[in-house]
Order: C-alpha cells, then structure tokens, then sequence
C-alpha cells in the first residue's frame, strides 16, 4: 500500500493532523479550555521553519524549535491576558479566533514573510537529509508517522502524570479544583502553551510537507476547523481519538472533494463534512474511540452489560 | 489550648445587602465547632470568607497568627484550610480514588504518593471499599463523605464542612458524626456549618449562631439552645421557656 504515492501523502496529511489533533486535544480535552484559533500557532510554526530555511538557509530543525517557543509564549500570553482580565470559557474561544485572524492579516501584508504570495521552499533534490529534515515523500510519511506516535505517547504520559490529573479536575469544575490547591491560572497557562508549542512543531512539518506556505491557508479559519475535527470525531480528552478521528474524516473529505469535482457538485467535501460532525454529535456524541472501546467490552460482557452502559451514555 | 484559626470583625456586603456584619470567633485546635443559623443568616458567607472564595469588606481571618483573607483559594488551601461545598462536585469523569486522589497534588507531584494519600483519606470515611467506583454511583451520604475524604487529601489544619448532613436521613448522619468525631480525635480542627441542630448538639464542642448576618451567640451547646436570643432567632419572638 505505501508504494502507492496518493495513499503516502494522504496517511502523511491524516498523521500530522492526528499529531495536531493531538495538541488541541491535550487544550480541550484535558485542560478544558476551548480553542477555535489553533491556525495561529500551526502559522507560527510554519514560518518560522519557512523564513529561516527560505530566507536564511538555517536548517528547519532550529525553526521547529524556533516556531515552538514563538507559538508557546504567544499562547501564555494570550491566556495570561485572557484569564487575568476574566475572559474565559467561550469568550475565551472567541479571542483564540480573533488572534488567529489578526495573525493571517498581518502575514497577508508583511513583504518579508512573501505578505499574500507566501513562501516556497527549493524543490527537493531527491536526497534524504536528515539534518536539514529534507526528503521524499516517503521520508515525511516517516516523519508524520513518528510525530503522530510521539503525539500519543506525550498525551498518554501527560494523561497519567499529576498535570493529567490537575488539568481534568480543572476541566470538570474549577472551583472545586481550586478549593482542593490547584492553581489554575498558572496550569491553565501551562496547558495552552504546551499545546501551542506542540501545534507549531506539526505546522512546521506541514509547511515542509507541503512545500510551501500561504497565510489564508496555513492561518485560515479552515485550518482551525481542520485541527479539531480529528478530536471531536474521534473522542474529546482520549489518547487514540485524534488519530481514530482523522483516519475517518480526512480520507473522507479528499474522497468527497474527489467525487465533486467529477460528479461537478463544488463544496460536497464540506456538506460531507457537516454531515459527518452532526452525525457524530448526534449519535456518538462521546467520538468514534469511546464508542469502539464500549462495543469490544460489550462483546466480552453479557448483553445486560451492554444495555447498562448504552443507557449511561445516554444519560 | 492553642487556636487555630482568628476571625476579627470580619464583615462582607454584597451591593446595599450586609451578608456578615463584624462577626468574630475564634477556632481552638483539635476540636470541632459548629456555625449555625437560620436560613440566610450568612453562615455560607462566612464559610466562603474564611476559604478565600470571597474576599471581606472589612475585618480579617488570621491562620495561626497568619493573615489570610487576601489570599484566593487555592492558596488558603495550600496554607492547611479544605472545604467541601454544600452541593457536592464530584469530577465527573474520574473514579472515587482518582477524584481524592487531587487534593494530595496541592503538596506532592507523585502520583503514587498522592494514589497512596487518597487511600488513606478514604480509609477515614469509610468509602476505601469504593475506591473503583465511578463518582455517579456512589449514594448521597457517600458522596458527601467523598467530598470530606477529597478535602482530607489536602493535608488541611482545618477541615470546613459545608452541610454535610444536609438532606440526609438520622441513620445516615449519625455515620458522619462517627467519621467527624475520629477525625477531630485525631488532632483536625474541624468547623461545621450545619442546618440540623440536633446533630451539631452531638458532635460539636462549641457553637457559634449567627442571625441576619451578625452573631447572637457562641458557648457550648448546651448555653447555646438555653439562649432567649438563639430561640427567637430561629422559633420567632413569644417561644420564650
């Protein structure tokens, strides 16, 4: 199958927004605070990779880490500004929006990052360069794969680590968490920098992937939607639904988008796409991993079992 | 006889609207005191008071000589006050130990030794048995000792308790007033704000009542039910013995 190059570039595309998913998740799912502006931080990775390579030559490894404390410190401070004047909850999502857009429009305009007609990296030379993360496409898959499989890894130790269980106690209620000694402030900043910082390493990987960087793409709206779908298809807040989420949704919308373009019907891949995430939030409203996990215990458990736990999730 | 926890003319207005009006009482270590009153005489304002949740007016809250009325919540936690709320907030999405596993993070960053904290807070109201259970299947009275045993991972001083018996059936109760009584035996100074007078008769050694805001009493409980003042507060004037 990965000699096919359609299917290599798909899986790359599905893992690094699995790796994405990934961050956002870690923000919502675990910290409980909502972001609908994680373009932003993708962007800031992918220029900052972008314009040190392009500009200067300077090797994407150095830019990853670049982009990751541009987008960490940027997403402290926005949270820091936020929770100190009280904006939280869906006004906090708002200002995530609003930061997000005043980034794009900033970058339309700047000359120096190539304003609305964006920046390109060389073609490849066909050579794998692993200092200068540099290859085929088969060598990004590679890369996509480990990011993804690093993404896991770091979620589930988070997860089981004392910020998991800090930031789950916040998310459910943080009152309550307070009273028990959380700081929340300083955990509610700890969490959306992290993700932020995770975000901008998966947009400078995209950016490589994809050769090149234009601000309505890379900081568009759309790319916020796209961050999230994985997560919210997959399962809010659990290891393997970003990458359950984006098996499902990304092959779906490039296979939609496929057959409107040939059956001529333009935008079928985001009416699929609405129609997926309804479906989901109406019949599945936990994510397609929850759901997995509930069926296989159900076929060990007997059938009572099995009602039991349908009529608690329904509650 | 050492105290714990100083309140000195504490008092907190919300608009035109006087909730605590220059209350003071102080809390000895080691024993348990109950904050009563009828409904709306600001005993949970009190409540909040002392564990930071609202800030006062005027007046100050002193931990072993330390002021502590500026600090928010989680850093009164953290000085050795836990509270429970009245109406109970378990974490939803986590088991019974997972949830009195929480409060053992304001002191460590191990998870085993906060696992191993959560056990033993547990183990002291009676629920270690339900350490796996999911928070929703748990009973009322057992959800309320959750609420106690999550605050006692905090390693607290002072344990504030927020109508734990409230909505609770006598048998229930008096399996609190069991847990209350070993805790305090075991040096926590505890404080209770409680509906049920009947119980704070039991478990408490000193009484503070309070009336539209302002306290009218404070002795042992015994005084305190002889009291005129504390009769009419709660019965309306002409019950006089």
């Amino acid at each position: 199958m990965l000699a096919n190059p359609y299917v290599i570039s798909l899986m790359t595309i599905v893992l690094l927004f699995t790796f994405l998913g990934q961050s956002w998740n870690l923000m919502l799912g675990i910290g409980g605070q909502l972001s609908i502006g994680h373009a932003l931080f993708v962007g800031l990775g992918a220029y900052s990779v972008g314009v040190l390579y392009v500009k200067y030559g300077i090797s994407p490894w150095v830019g990853l880490l670049t982009g990751m404390i541009l987008a960490g410190s940027v997403g402290a401070s926005i949270a820091w500004l936020s929770f100190r004047f009280e904006v939280r909850g869906i006004y906090f999502a708002l200002l995530t929006i609003a930061a997000a857009e005043f980034a794009r429009i900033m970058f339309s305009g700047w000359e120096f990052v190539g304003a609305m007609q964006g920046l390109f990296f060389p073609a490849p030379t066909g050579g794998i360069e692993i200092s200068m993360l540099r290859g085929d496409a088969r060598f990004y898959y590679f890369v996509a794969l480990a990011l993804a499989a690093l993404g896991i890894i770091g979620t589930e130790f988070i997860s089981r680590s004392y910020l998991g269980y800090v930031w789950r106690a916040m998310r459910d209620d943080e009152s309550a968490a307070r009273a028990l000694g959380v700081r929340t402030f300083q955990h509610k900043i700890l969490v959306i920098s992290i993700s932020a910082a995770t975000a901008a390493a998966g947009g400078g990987v995209l950016a490589l992937v994809q050769g090149s960087i234009f601000p309505d793409s890379i900081m568009g709206m759309g790319l916020s939607v796209d961050v999230l779908i994985g997560p919210v298809v997959g399962g809010l807040g659990t290891t393997f639904g970003p990458l359950v989420g984006s098996l499902a949704a990304i092959p779906l919308n490039h296979l939609m988008s496929a057959l409107g373009d040939s059956l001529r019907i333009p935008g079928l891949n985001n009416i699929t796409y609405g129609v997926v995430l309804i479906s989901v939030v109406w019949f599945l409203p936990d994510g397609i991993w929850p759901a997995i996990v509930r069926l296989c215990k159900a076929i060990q458990a007997p059938p009572t079992a099995w009602l039991w736990q349908s009529r608690k999730v329904e509650e | 006889m050492t105290t714990l926890l100083e309140v000195e003319n504490l008092s907190r207005s919300f608009g035109g609207l006087i909730a605590v009006k220059d209350v003071s009482f102080s809390l000895r270590a080691g024993r348990i005191t109950a904050l009563i009153g009828p409904n709306g005489a600001g005993k949970t304002t009190c409540f909040n008071l002392v564990a930071g949740a609202l800030k006062p007016t005027s007046g100050r809250v002193l931990l072993e000589g330390r002021q502590i009325d500026n600090s928010p919540p989680e850093a009164v936690c953290r000085m050795g006050i836990a509270r429970t709320f009245q109406i109970v907030r378990p974490m939803r999405e986590m088991s019974v130990l997972e949830n009195a596993m929480i409060g053992a993070f304001s002191w460590t960053r191990n998870v085993s030794e906060a696992r191993s904290k959560a056990y033993e807070s547990l183990e002291s109201v009676g629920l270690a048995a339900k350490a796996h259970a999911r928070t929703d299947q748990l009973t009322l009275p057992d959800r309320k000792m959750l609420e106690t045993a999550k605050a006692l991972s905090t390693r607290p001083k002072l344990l504030l308790l927020d109508e734990v018996m409230a909505g609770l059936r006598p048998t229930e109760a008096a399996g609190i007033v069991g847990v209350l009584q070993k805790l305090a035996e075991g040096g926590l100074t505890i404080l209770l704000v409680e509906h049920v007078m009947r119980i704070v008769m039991e478990v408490a050694s000193r009484v503070v009542v309070l009336h539209h805001g302002a306290k009218i009493a404070e002795g042992p409980p015994g005084e305190v039910v002889a009291d005129p003042k504390v009769l009419e507060s709660y019965l309306g004037a002409g019950f006089h013995a």
